[in-house]
């Protein structure tokens, strides 16, 4: 006997419609916050500009990996949290928010370039470097795990009766919406009501896989209705934009309104590493609305609102290329790893343990 | 009066709430129903806000737990079956046993991994996974064998600042009983002599320890004094108290119940050969399950791992030599 196929209204997929929160009207994008945002974003340029350089000459050992185009979203994020109370766990695209949320240019450059003296000690290098204990955790390459970590590290301040006030924040690109780690730890943030901001960073492309290739949903904010989450739908290429929403999305979770979700729009203006020249990426992506540069789109903006003036921007930039100067000629001069003297054990416990 | 394995298991973790706050369970159903296997009986009742049910998201659990570790406290993490935690992998081997090496920072966890076969439990209830995590640096790996280090292991575990996979035997639960638990016990990190022999060495752990000893008795009328290590912690494995045993015995025969290929019975004989060749009167041999997964059915499952005939076969083999 045949199966009678059923009508094919109960098959198909609801489509959701969101009353998601929207961005508070209310301007909360004051000059203070947009000078030191694009700042970082400046000096996240400056900086990654310069790692480039030297990867290309052939200084930087393993890969370079940078967030050229997606400085005003991570520098949002990074500049609406609180450095010694929020904990921030930076992804792959995140020099800008590591920058406004306090990492040392050494930090960076020592890592890159495997000073003994960096936080990683040459154990790991490039983005892969983090200070848990001042909560930036180091990331893992594994793309999504990092996310319940932060979410463990909020559930203990918790337990610990230190919560009250208390952000975790992380990022994910549109690539990392696809695995199974991304979707556990959102539920669970959703199912434990954590004050954890989730960023992603949607710019089209995961190495080289198209977002039609990566998930089958209208929009990735649909993810956030899905499990509990407020969402925010942010353009990544503009910069008052982006600060207006990481504000009040950061706000949202401090008070006590649980987890959030945003997700930008914008477009990797460099290869997944440095490595990559995307020819992949075509031409209609690059001229189109999110292929702009949001430090181009950054500046007529802040000066037109006075915020900024065109000399202070000259200003920043000289001094910046030359802490960045100073940062990489530093951690170049510096012990790199010795095998000999290395600690070669991976636990901390020493053993035998006497009775 | 009597404490069974898991009896020992819930005081451990009891005592464990009661005297460090630090500590909080997290795992599936482990709550108000006290667990798949009741390991956390009564303990949610007992310390509220400090046993947790989770969601059905192994990866997300020891995730959250490493990101606890990392703020000061000491999470123990029940996984409903270790089989299970093949979707926590990630976290364990990439997350937590890498952490301190990378950043200078341990991370206290301790996951406790339901481990082993019972009849009826086929391929995806009965795995053994002390093989695959001893495999990673970074983290220890134990295999207690009787009630009183079920107890005591669990306690010391939680105390170590690193990453502590805690196998525990499904099989040994209700059917192994101690009168009490005793006080003195061995340190994390030192092997047992669970039997003392002459004429063989058999390294085992886990619930291998007890068959390895029925067929030890088995041998004794035909003159055979078989001598049982008990491996206690496979990581750290003491390779001493191994050496030890083989310079008295001169044979070795190491069991384990996981599968065959590689795993902690070819560390042993490989260490041994590698340290001990000139202690060796015969060619070490090694016991594990079949190459095959683990079947559902009993008669199927009893032949699939070492039983204390196969033990007994394998010895009166090696004593042939
Ligand atoms: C679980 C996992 N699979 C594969 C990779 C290899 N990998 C590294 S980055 C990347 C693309 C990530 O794309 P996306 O999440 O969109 O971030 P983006 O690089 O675009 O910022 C891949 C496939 C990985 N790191 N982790
Ligand atoms: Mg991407």
């Amino acid at each position: 006997m045949r199966l009678q196929p059923r009508p094919a209204s109960l098959y198909a997929p609801s489509v959701p419609t969101l009353d998601l929160p929207a961005a508070s009207e209310k301007s909360v994008t004051d000059r203070d916050f947009l000078r030191s945002a694009f700042q970082s974003m400046l000096l996240a340029r400056i900086l990654e500009n310069k790692l480039s350089s030297l990867y290309k000459a052939g200084k930087i050992v393993g890969g370079v990996y940078l967030g050229r185009g997606q400085e005003s979203v991570s520098a949002a994020l990074g500049t609406a949290l609180i450095r010694g109370t929020d904990v921030f766990s930076p992804l792959i695209r995140d020099q800008a928010g590591r920058t406004a949320f306090g990492e040392s240019l050494l930090d960076c450059t020592r890592t890159y370039l495997g000073s003994v003296l960096g936080p990683m000690r040459g154990r790991d290098g490039n983005v892969h470097r983090g200070r848990p204990l001042e909560g930036v955790p180091a990331m893992i390459s594994h793309l999504g795990a990092q996310i319940a970590l932060v979410a463990g590290m909020l559930f203990a301040k918790r337990l610990k009766g230190q919560l009250q006030g208390v952000v975790g924040a992380t990022c994910v690109g549109d690539g990392a919406t696809s695995t199974g780690a991304f979707h556990e730890a959102l539920n669970l943030i959703g199912v434990e009501k954590l004050p954890l901001v989730i960023v992603v960073a949607n710019n089209q492309f995961a190495y080289s896989t198209p977002n039609n290739r990566q998930f089958a949903c209208g929009d990735l904010i649909e993810r956030a209705r899905g499990y509990g989450l407020g969402g925010w739908s942010v353009d990544g290429t503009d910069l008052f934009a982006c600060a207006s929403v990481m504000r009040e999305a950061v706000r949202r979770a401090r008070e006590g309104g649980g987890p959030q979700m945003v997700v930008a729009h914008l477009l990797r203006l460099v290869g997944h590493g440095e490595h990559d020249d995307a020819f992949y990426v075509p031409d209609a992506c690059r001229n189109d609305h999110y292929g702009r540069d949001c430090i181009d789109v950054a500046i007529p903006q802040l000066v037109a609102n006075g915020h900024v003036t065109t000399d202070e921007i000259h200003a920043w930039q000289h001094q910046f290329a030359a802490d960045v100067q100073r940062a990489v000629a530093q951690a170049q001069q510096e012990a790199t790893p010795d095998p000999y003297r290395e600690d070669w054990t991976a636990i901390s416990t020493r053993f035998p343990i006497s009775q | 009066m009597s404490v069974t394995y898991i009896d020992a298991i819930l005081a451990a973790q009891e005592k464990l709430l009661r005297e460090d706050d630090r500590v909080f369970l997290y795992g599936q159903d482990i709550g108000v129903f006290g667990g798949a296997f009741k390991a956390t009986k009564g303990l949610a009742a007992a310390f509220p806000n400090r046993v947790f049910d989770s969601p059905i998201s192994e990866d997300a659990m020891i995730g959250l737990a490493v990101g606890a570790a990392i703020e000061g406290l000491r999470p123990i993490v029940e996984m409903q079956f270790a089989d299970f935690s093949s979707i926590a992998f990630n976290q364990i081997v990439n997350q937590a046993a890498t952490h301190y090496y990378r950043t200078g920072v341990p991370i206290p966890i301790t996951v406790r991994m339901p481990s082993g076969g019972t009849p009826g439990s086929g391929p995806f209830h009965s795995q053994n996974m002390e093989g695959i995590y001893a495999q990673y640096p970074g983290l220890i790996v134990l295999t207690p064998a009787t009630v009183a280090d079920a107890f005591h292991m669990l306690i010391d575990g939680v105390a170590l600042d690193d990453p502590v996979i805690y196998c525990e035997h499904k099989f040994l639960y209700r059917w192994l009983k101690a009168k009490s638990i005793n006080n003195d016990h061995l340190p994390i990190g030192q092997a047992r002599i669970a039997r003392p022999g002459k004429h063989a060495t058999v390294v085992a752990y886990s619930a291998m320890v007890h068959e390895a000893v029925r067929a030890a008795d088995r041998l004794q009328p035909d003159g055979w004094e078989i001598e049982v290590v008990d491996l206690r912690s496979v990581k750290p494995l003491d390779l001493d108290t191994i050496l030890a045993s083989v310079a008295r015995t001169g044979r070795l025969l190491a069991v384990g119940e996981s599968f065959p290929w590689g795993g902690v019975t070819a560390e042993v004989i490989s260490l041994v050969s590698e340290h001990g060749f000139h202690l060796l009167d015969a060619p070490p041999q090694r016991l594990n399950s079949r190459d095959t997964p683990i079947p559902y059915h009993p008669k199927l499952w009893a032949s699939h791992r070492p039983t204390p005939e196969s033990i007994c076969d394998a010895l009166r083999h090696l004593l042939r030599f």
